[in-house]
Parts: C-alpha cells; structure tokens; sequence
C-alpha cells in the first residue's frame, strides 16, 4: 500500500460521517426551505414579515450590545491578567474561563440566580428588581458566555505583542495612555476584531440561555424553534436556519481570517 | 559496480527542472559526496536513490544489477541520516537504534545483540536509554548515525550530515564522522555543501552545478585539475588572473609572464596559497587591503586581474595598503581552463 | 503595587467581571444545599435535594457519561487518522475539508439538529435510538479533535519523521501507528478532554434530537429549571458543576501542554 493510499484510507471515515450527517442534512435544509407556501421567495418573505425582520433587528441589536460590552470588559480584564503577575492571578484566570464549558440553559439560571423573582439583586434591593427576564437579562447571559471567549482570545494576543515595543514608546516620551493608544490597542486590533466577530455569532446563536430565560424579548433561535415545533411552520424555520446559519458562519470566517482561534460558537 | 545511476532527472509539477539526466556509478565500500551549492540538486539525487522522490520516466536505478526504480522507500533496505536527523521523539536511544531491526521482525535477542553492537561501535553507551530530547547536537549526530546503519543497510545516504551542528563541533565531528564511516566498510553517498567535509570524508568527490555532476574525481584530481571554472571556483577557491593571453605569454597591466606552453583562447586561474610576494619579481601589484588572520595575512592585490587577486603571506609583518609590491607566481600552479561564456 | 489610577481601575473592573461570573455559581452551589433558599442559609444545610436530583435524574447522568464515552470512540476513530491525512496533505484541498467539517462550529446547533430532523427524523428506529443524539455530539465535537491534533502534527517535522521511519523499513500503517499517533498524544489528550466536556455541557443540539426516553444532563437541567423547586434545580447544577470543572481544568492544562510541546 503506497503511502497515498494509505492517506486516503485515513480519511474515509471522515469523508463517510462528514457526507452522510453534514452535507447531505444541510442540502436537505436548504432545500425544504423552498418547500414552503412561498417557494424560495421565502427569503423576501423573512424581510417582509414585521414578526421576523423586527426579530432579526433585535436579535442583532443585542449581539451588537453584547459584543461591544464583552470587548470592552474582557480587554481590560485580559491586558490587566497578562501584564501583572500577583498572587491570586490564576485563581482570576481560572474564574473568568469557568463559564466556557457551561451549555446556555445553565447560564440562562445564572442570571435567574442573580435577577430572577427569588434572586439576589431581588434580595438584597428593595423594590421589584426582576430583570432576568427581560432584554436586560438575555443581555447579561449572553454576555456571561462572551466574556471567557473575548478574554482568551485577546490574552493571546496580547501575550504575543513584543514588551519591548512598550519600553520603546516609554523611552521616546510618550505617557502610558498615548501608549495603550497607540502601541497596545493596535497590536491587539486583529485579536479584537476576531474575539468581537466570535461573541456576536455566538449572541446571534445561541438558544440554551433564551430557552431558559423563556423571555418575552423574540430572538432568532427562539423563533425558530416555535416556528418549528408550535407552528410546525417548518419551511419558515428552515429558511430561517439557513439566513442565522450563514450570518454566524460568515463571522466566524472573518473572525478565522484575523486570528485563526478556535472556539465554539455555543451558548 | 554496486550502485548504478543511468538518466536519472527530476521535473517537479511547477516545471523546475531539479535534476538534470545524471549517470553515476559507484563501488562496493566507496564513499561518494555530493557536494554543491544549494539548489544545485544534490539533495535531489539523494532522495531518488533513498526512494523519497521518484525520478522522471526514463531513469534506472540498479543495485548490484538489480533494478530498484520501482522499489519503495521501505522497501530498498537504505540506511538515510537526514539533515535535522529525524529522530523519533517518543522512543529513547536504544527505540530509534532498534527500529529498523523491529521493522524486520526480527527477534528480541538478534535486536538487543545488534544495537548493543552498533551503540559500541558508536560509543554511544552512556546515552543508551536517554531520552532523544536529553542530548546534545553532536550526540543526536551519532545516534542518527547508528540509527541508519544498525539495520545493515546495503546502502548508506547522508543528507548534509553535520550542518545542523554550530562550527566548532562540525570539524571535530567531521574527523569521526570520517572515520566510523570507513570502520562500517559500508557504500556511502552523502551531501554537503562544505569543500572541506566532502575532502576529508569522501574515496570521490561529484561536484554538482544547476542539476548536472559537471566533475567527479579524487579530491586530488578536482584540486588540481578542475576541468571548469566552476569546480576550480568552488573547489580551492581559484581566483581568475591576468588580462588576457596571447600564444605562450600573459599580459598583466603593466607586466608580463611566461607560460609554459601555449595557452591562447584559454583562461588563466589561480588560488591564493600560489601568489607569493616577492620583491624580486619582475611582476608589480598594489595592496588594496591587508588582513591579518593569526598565521598569516591575507592581502588584496590589484592589477593582477580585473578583478583582486588574494594572496595568502605568511610573515612576521606585511605591507602597507597602498604599497606596490613583487608578485611571483609558479607558472605551473596557474590552471588553463576552457573559456566560459561570461560577463567579464 | 496596583498604585495608578489605571491599574486599579483595570483591577477594579477584573474583580468585578468574576464576581459577576463567579457570584451566581456559588449562589447555586449554595442553594443546593440549603434546606430553604428564600429563607436563607439559616434554615440550615443539607443533602436531601443532592439525594433527590440523583434519585430523578441519575438516569440522566449516566446517559450523558456514556454519550460522551461513545462520542470520544468516535471521534478518535474518525478524528484522529483524518487530521494525520490532512497534516500529511496539505494544500487547498485539505484546507476545505478542514472547513467544511469545522462548519458546526459556526452554525448554530439549533440549524445542524433541524438539517439532521429533516432528513433522518422519519427513520423512527434511528430517531428514536441513543445513536441519533450521538451523530450530533460527534458532528459538533469532531473539529475539536481534528483542530487538536492537526495543531501539533504541524509542530512537528512529520514529513521528515516518516522519511526516517520509511528508510528504515516501516510501511505506512507501522509509520502511523509507530511514529503519528505516539507524537500526537498531547493533542489527542487536549482533543479528548475538549470533546468529553463539551459532549457532557452539550445542548442546543441535543434538546432538539432527544427524546422523553433519552434525557441527557443538560436536558434534564432545562426540565429541572422549568419544573423543579429553585433547590433541586440548584443541586443538579451542583452536581453538574461537580463534573465539569476538574474536566475544563484538565482540558486547559492538557491544551497548555499541547501549545508547550508545540512551542
């Protein structure tokens, strides 16, 4: 057996599963997407309808939010960790990567913990500070999930960027903002860029925390979901798979083509 | 005639033409070296006779009479030292030693007895059950070494042995590497792109240039009778001397010398060791530099040739930059080489 | 030593980040062991919401484990010879493929479970076996594997190791096995720690694909959460947490040595 066979034997299980669960049922997606009443204009259909524009308008109005509030935290956050070493470094580092491995329905009772009826905001404040449930809730959950996502990928980064282009700046005069400004943040850009485009698929795609939060605030995943499963509208939610499919997707690429990071667009 | 190279050539898929149509034949117990620029295609030729490259169509390989062009790489029972040594990182000193031996299933006791053999022969004993990762350059050198010969190959290939090592072990190791070659008895053929490795190790040298062997001799016979340019540029060094000449007689500037015999249409070279200053010769040259390098200076002449000619002075003191100084040169140490095409 | 303003805003803004993530994790830990979370700690502690979630939902736990055992087989079996073929080949083709298996990253898992009801959901022995929620973890999980191991084959010099290998006699099955998989072991640890903790967490796939039958962990906890008094569901994720954390630790710590092997 030549070893270019050998390579191609390697990859058959891969080209088997890949086929059979991947291409075929995303095919089958697309295409019953245009199965539908109205046949592929469906797609105009999504722009045309108050309920499903106005949810896709929210949905990224949220994401939009979540990223900025996710970059802007996880970036000082990180740039703090990787530049000082104290006692208790670790334990931060630890606490701010936790909540990766958390699916979303756990982050959704996060921050039912937190704003929900029997909650501690709720407890400790006077007055009626339920906001769990609200755009303000949905806010905070995703942004539970984005920050570890954020602050790895700009820890990475900001890891790499030469300590002596600092000393460099520092030795020509300028003050320590003029060099965030004009040594660290740009050195980071890329980083940023990918880590933003990584937090607002993931906003844009995440169902756990929404399904739990069982929020009054329409986004797409939930859409989709009672479009499938309470309307049995399934070209409606097929179609609408495949627009949030390839919104995410398409960042996801932009956000590969800046750092190459590989995290899951989970939540 | 042990290995036999008839129209051997390679043409990558871009179109580079690697490896020019090669024939080359080497003895039983013969060290070859290839040696060369890189790019000049040595490495090439190596690895079709390991069996990692396949030549193009037309090219036959023979070993012993046996024909191996179709052979597989793991198959051709090739000894191959590689350049960065690829040893396995997961398997200690004795695991790489005893691979190939693993490879031809043979028994746990035949295995134990030979890496036991080559360690010796090595005297890689101390490092036996070492990690990879736990020795040095010069260590990795030889375990790659025994590595390759432990399965007693019919052939033993070297790729730029020694040049991942820094210089001062590379002369130390070139002496061993020289004599545990010669103690194996075995075929070899390795590469190098350093004159003096492939003199101190090689039985015959095959200088390469731009995919074609353009000489093979004796290191001998390629130091003092390079049949190109290339090979009396490359091997020793040899600079291009005078203006040009006429029947028997070459003109410098302002000068002449003698030949012993016509040498018309023909160019002249010489290497530094034959230029010597002498203040009694009748031929004139100006210092345009002077170096002093511990035994002896190497000093830039000018009028000599278009461009400096270097001479090598072993004295207490040398002349001063600016000075005109005797030249003689042997009239029999200057090579006559065929004129080349060439921007002069 | 934080002495700059900047520096202890920068702190100031660090501390509060765990808090905010750190805060309501405890919170749950607490509430799982609390006789009455809106009475407070003061109604004293105890196991008995611990003792009941593993009475309802013990069922629950296995599946997930067992999942995650099965999805790990899988992706070794697919994973792992298919990054060597694509590390061995690189060039556009590999790099598609490579793209193209990495897609359920970026497709949300709601899209990849409503692709997979559409096309399997009508074969009923297969819809409603265990095998179907299966066929979503690999697929989601899958890239992680390959990504890992791909990482550290490109670390090292394969192509020259297998050179080695090949001129000493070993024919290409011996050379992946010898040589492939022993260099690879730090990214195949990483890949397979990544693939059990996000097999166990996983959800968005799965709550589409399961059945009443085949509740995973994470199912059950949407069902506590939904259903469940706030101790229950806080015990659950209690025990959740149990399982997790050690898993993410040892998945960072073995993906920092795969980078370190790799440096």
């Amino acid at each position: 057996m030549t070893s270019r066979t050998f390579a191609q034997l390697c990859l058959l299980p891969l080209a088997i599963f890949t086929l059979t669960f991947l291409a075929l049922p995303l095919a089958r997606l697309i295409l019953a997407s245009g199965e539908g009443e109205f046949g592929w204009g469906i797609y105009l259909k999504i722009l045309q309808t108050p309920r499903y524009y106005a949810t896709l308008l929210q949905t990224v109005i949220i994401s939009v939010a979540v990223t900025i509030a996710a970059l802007g935290i996880s970036t000082t956050a990180g740039l703090f960790l990787v530049r000082n070493r104290f006692m208790g470094r670790g334990v931060l580092l630890s606490i701010l990567t936790l909540p990766l491995a958390f699916p979303g329905v756990v982050v959704g009772f996060m921050i039912i913990l937190l704003g929900g009826r029997q909650g501690l905001v709720n407890q400790i404040l006077p007055g009626h500070w339920v906001f769990a449930y609200s755009a303000f809730g949905l806010f905070l959950g995703y942004l539970y999930f984005s920050i570890p996502r954020v602050l790895l990928t700009v820890m990475a980064a900001a890891e790499k960027i030469d300590p002596a282009l600092e000393e460099a700046a520092l030795t020509l005069g300028a003050p320590s903002h003029r060099v965030v400004l004009d040594v660290i943040l740009p050195a980071l850009a890329p980083a940023m860029i990918a880590a933003g485009a990584i937090a607002f698929a993931t906003a844009m795609g995440a169902f756990g925390t929404a399904f739990t939060l069982a929020t009054n605030i329409d986004v797409l995943p939930m859409v989709i979901y009672t479009e499938f499963t309470l309307s049995a509208n399934i070209a409606m939610a097929a179609a609408l798979s495949v627009v949030l499919g390839v919104i995410t997707w398409v960042l996801l690429l932009i956000a590969r083509s800046f750092s190459g990071a590989t995290i899951a667009a989970g939540g | 005639m042990t290995l036999s190279l008839t129209n051997t050539a390679k043409t990558y898929a871009d179109g580079t033409r690697a490896l020019r149509s090669t024939n080359l034949d080497v003895a039983q117990g013969e060290i070859i070296s290839l040696l060369g620029p890189s790019g000049c295609g040595k490495s090439t030729l190596l690895r079709i006779i390991a069996g990692l490259e396949t030549p193009d169509e037309g090219a036959k390989l023979l070993f012993n009479g046996e024909d191996f062009t179709q052979i597989p790489v793991e198959k051709r029972k090739v000894g191959m030292v590689f350049q960065s040594y690829a040893l396995f990182p997961n398997m200690s000193v004795r695991g790489n030693i005893g691979y190939g031996l693993k490879m031809q299933k043979l028994s746990k006791t035949e295995i134990n007895t030979r890496v036991d053999e080559v360690i010796e022969l090595c005297r890689l004993e101390p490092y036996a059950t070492r990690s990879i990762t736990a020795l040095s350059g010069g260590q990795r050198q030889r375990v790659a070494l025994a590595r390759a010969f432990a399965p007693r190959p019919r052939l033993l290939l070297l790729d730029e042995p020694l040049s991942a090592l820094d210089a001062a072990l590379r002369g130390q190791l070139r002496d061993e590497l020289a004599q545990l070659l010669r103690s194996f008895g075995i075929t070899a053929i390795f590469v190098t792109h350093d004159q003096d490795e492939a003199m101190a190790i090689a039985d015959r040298v095959a200088v390469m240039s731009h995919g074609e062997i353009t000489q093979i001799g004796t290191p001998e016979a390629l130091y003092r009778a390079p049949k190109s340019e290339f090979v009396a540029r490359f091997i020793g060094a040899a600079m291009p001397l005078g203006r040009h000449i006429q029947a028997d007689t070459m003109y410098f500037e302002t000068s002449t010398l003698k030949l012993p015999a016509p040498a018309a249409g023909k160019t002249a070279f010489v290497r530094a060791e034959d230029v010597r200053l002498d203040d009694n010769s009748p031929l004139r040259a100006k210092v345009m530099s002077v170096t002093f390098l511990g035994t002896h200076y190497r000093i830039a002449l000018e009028g000599l040739a278009p461009d400096p000619v270097f001479a090598l002075h072993s004295a207490l003191s040398a002349p001063k930059v600016g000075d005109t100084v005797g030249v003689a040169i042997d009239p029999a140490a200057i090579l006559m080489l065929p004129a080349e095409k060439k921007a002069a | 030593m934080f002495k700059s303003p900047a520096k202890l805003f920068q702190l100031a803004i660090t501390l509060l980040a765990c808090a905010f993530l750190l805060i309501p994790t405890l919170q749950s830990a607490l509430a799982g062991v609390t006789v009455n979370y809106f009475r407070g700690v003061s109604s004293g502690l105890t196991f008995k919401w611990i003792i009941e979630v593993w009475a309802l939902y013990s069922g629950s736990i296995f599946l997930s484990i067992g999942l995650a055992l099965a999805c790990l087989v899988c992706t070794l079996i697919i994973g792992v010879p298919a990054a060597y073929a694509l590390a061995r080949n690189p060039g556009r083709l590999s790099r598609m493929l490579e793209e193209f298996i990495s897609l359920p990253l970026a497709i949300p898992g709601l899209a990849l479970a409503l692709a997979l009801l559409q096309l399997y959901g009508g074969w009923r022995e297969f819809r409603m076996s265990w095998t179907f929620i299966l066929v979503g973890h690999v697929l989601y999980t899958l890239p992680f594997m390959v990504r890992s191991v791909m990482s550290v084959l490109a670390a090292i010099d394969l192509k020259t190791l297998e050179e080695g290998a090949a001129s000493l006699g070993a024919p290409s099955h011996r050379r992946f096995l010898d040589i492939v998989v022993p260099n690879a072991l730090p990214g195949i640890l990483a890949g397979a720690l990544t693939v059990v903790t996000l097999s166990i967490g996983e959800f968005n796939l799965t709550w589409m694909l399961h059945t009443p039958f085949l509740k995973t962990l994470p199912v059950g906890l949407a069902d506590s959460y939904a259903s469940m008094r706030l101790e229950i569901a806080s015990a659950y994720t209690l025990i959740f947490f149990a399982m997790i954390v050690p898993l993410l630790l040892a998945m960072q710590w073995a993906t920092a040595r795969a980078q370190r092997i790799m440096s």
